[in-house]
């Protein structure tokens, strides 16, 4: 291999990975404060880019992306007060939600269209509210803790389905992608023989200034540690009168706003689809579990990685297989080193997952 | 300042206080002495917010405290430093101290700040350690850390569990001395305890708990004489009390 197509691949590898490494710091932000592993990740990335998307439209590049980011954080906060702060008690929102969804159903299919507006409506709500009310009761009748992580893991499974149902009602099922940042599709820069497009250099810039960013975070401000807190004590962090409903919550803002940052900067060069999300959570998981769970810095080590290896292995296996790269790496790591390759045995063996 | 009046709580549906009444005025020091399962524990996590009371009154400064949540009655004044001590383990000694004054910073930081410094001249050894885990202290310095974490809190009421569990005996002392010096700086304090000796030491009164009930109150004087309690509570031999 001639060596400007090596640092070809390696670059691209990079990027990739660096991908991978966002979408795993979002995983950890969150386990890091819950125990959860939130699989709706993928999710808050695709609906990033896609208000951005919608949003550029009409507005500077640079507005649009801050305000789809805000948009996520809020969508973040609004999923964990509804769906994991909210389980145990009665929720308006939640069955408020889950009215409209079933709603749309027959109102949509046109079950009753032979009928007047009015009565279509009103028929509509007759079937809508029951429905709504009986899950909700078996909700609140049969979920008997919120503290069970591998239900609350579950739940994020089903947020992430619900997620990209709703986003492709809202946006169908093309692929769009937003503007290149600077230049376009062509322009392109040349690095020791490599050709990379100047999106490359975002997206590495971005992902450097998340990973310094969280770092400080966590190291310097007071609520940054109050969150790393929450992670390591529970019980003592609320006896320091620290709201450790408000730090869950503030860490799914926290990774649903860097995701969809991430989600932003890569769409010009990956393109956004409505289902692209479950992809990108099972590669950022596989990075997560490769770097050790809650290990931001082994995070990029293993995105870079993973990336990599993927950008070498298209030179030499068939496309399809290139999927497979990071299932079997996450079952390699499983069997034999749980705790990962930067994770901590002992604490490991300490936790619940 | 603390007056728990017939609580009644426990986990799910076992109830393990059945009826507790008991004060604490300004000042003291009371100690809460029983034998494991009795209910000590859960008597301070009841009243620091970590369970939820099932029936019963706890009024702190005037105001019913019983079912609010944790932060909030930490925020009240009322702090319990609890069993095992429950130290951050993964962040450093300073980190431990900074996290206790959380609610603080942003309002009395100058404040806190000096608290800060007087919490690592009561305990130097915070102060030589301040950049190390916490995890790595000794059971001893972890239970002064835990201490000084919850001095963080500026609280009116000081609730101690167990602080002597797992601890060389001249540590668990110079704990004990700390507490008297800080009860002379004002601080209410009840302490529950398997040590019944040295709680009855330094506390004011004592109430003796048994099975979720409390059996027994007076002076620490009176129950360090009380046959009862010698035999039960200080491991006196049978024989010589009743010579």
């Amino acid at each position: 291999m001639e060596s400007n197509i090596v640092l070809q691949y390696i670059l691209s590898g990079i990027t990739q990975g660096s991908i991978y490494a966002i979408v795993a710091i979002g995983f950890n932000i969150i386990y890091n404060t819950t125990g959860i592993i939130n699989f709706a990740q993928g999710e808050f990335l695709v609906l990033g880019s896609m208000i951005a998307i919608s949003l550029a439209s009409f507005l500077p590049l640079a507005l649009a992306v801050l305000i789809a980011c805000l948009a996520t954080t809020l969508v973040g906060a609004a999923l964990e007060l509804v769906f994991i702060r909210g389980l145990k008690k009665w929720s308006p929102v939640r069955v408020v939600t889950l009215f409209l969804l079933i709603f749309i159903i027959p109102f949509r299919s046109g079950l009753f269209d032979g009928f007047p507006f009015l009565a279509n409506m009103v028929f509509c709500v007759l079937i809508a509210a029951p429905i709504a009310a009986g899950i909700e009761f078996l909700f609140k009748r049969f979920v008997k803790s919120t503290s069970n992580v591998l239900r609350m893991i579950i739940i994020t499974i089903g947020i992430s389905i619900l997620m990209r149902e709703v986003m492709l009602h809202v946006w169908d099922e093309k692929n769009r992608a937003l503007p290149f940042f600077t230049g376009n599709e062509v322009s392109s820069i040349d690095i020791f023989g490599a050709m990379i497009s100047p999106q490359v250099l975002w997206v590495l810039g971005v992902s450097a200034v998340i990973v310094v960013g969280l770092n400080l975070f966590f190291k310097f401000t007071l609520i940054g540690k109050a969150m790393l807190a929450c992670s390591d004590n529970k019980t003592a962090a609320s006896l320091c009168g620290i709201n450790v409903k408000w730090m869950v919550t503030l860490s799914f803002m926290i990774s649903a706003g860097i995701g969809a940052l991430a989600g932003c900067v890569t769409s010009p060069l990956t393109q956004t689809q409505y289902n692209m999300g479950s992809t990108l959570a099972i590669k950022g998981f596989a990075v997560a579990v490769l770097g050790g769970l809650g290990n931001s810095t082994g995070a990029v080590v293993a995105g870079l990685m993973l990336g990599v290896l993927e950008a070498f292995a298209i030179s030499i296996m068939p496309n399809a297989y290139i999927e497979a790269i990071s299932i079997v790496i996450l079952l390699v790591i499983l069997f034999f080193k749980p705790s990962g390759l930067f994770g901590s045995a002992e604490a490991s063996r300490l936790k619940e997952f | 300042m603390l007056k728990i009046l017939n609580l009644e709580s426990g986990y799910g549906k076992l109830r393990v206080l059945k009826g507790v009444s008991l004060h604490v005025s300004p000042g003291e020091i009371v100690t809460i002495i029983g034998a494991n399962g009795a209910g000590k524990s859960t008597l301070l996590n009841t009243i620091s917010g970590l369970i939820r009371p099932m029936s019963g009154e706890i009024v702190f400064d005037d105001k019913q405290t019983g079912g609010l949540g944790v932060e909030r009655i930490v925020g009240l004044g009322c702090t319990l430093v609890p069993e095992r001590r429950q130290i951050f383990n993964t962040l450093s000694v300073k980190d431990n101290l900074v996290l206790g004054g959380y609610l603080r910073w942003s309002k009395q930081g100058a404040e806190a700040k000096q608290d800060l410094d007087y919490i690592m001249g009561l305990f130097p050894i915070l102060k030589e350690r301040e950049k190390q885990l916490a995890g790595t202290l000794s059971g001893g310095e972890q239970q002064m850390l835990a201490l000084g974490r919850a001095l963080m809190t500026k609280p009116k009421i000081l609730m101690m569990d167990e602080p002597s569990l797992g601890i060389a005996p001249i540590i668990v002392k110079e704990i004990f001395r700390s507490l008297t010096k800080l009860r002379e700086g004002g601080l209410t304090v009840l302490l529950v305890e398997q040590n019944a000796r040295a709680s009855l030491g330094i506390a004011d009164r004592g109430y003796v708990i048994e099975t979720g009930n409390i059996i027994l109150e007076g002076t620490s004087e009176e129950l360090l004489n009380n046959q009862d309690v010698q035999r039960a509570y200080l491991g006196k031999d049978y024989e010589r009390i009743n010579e």
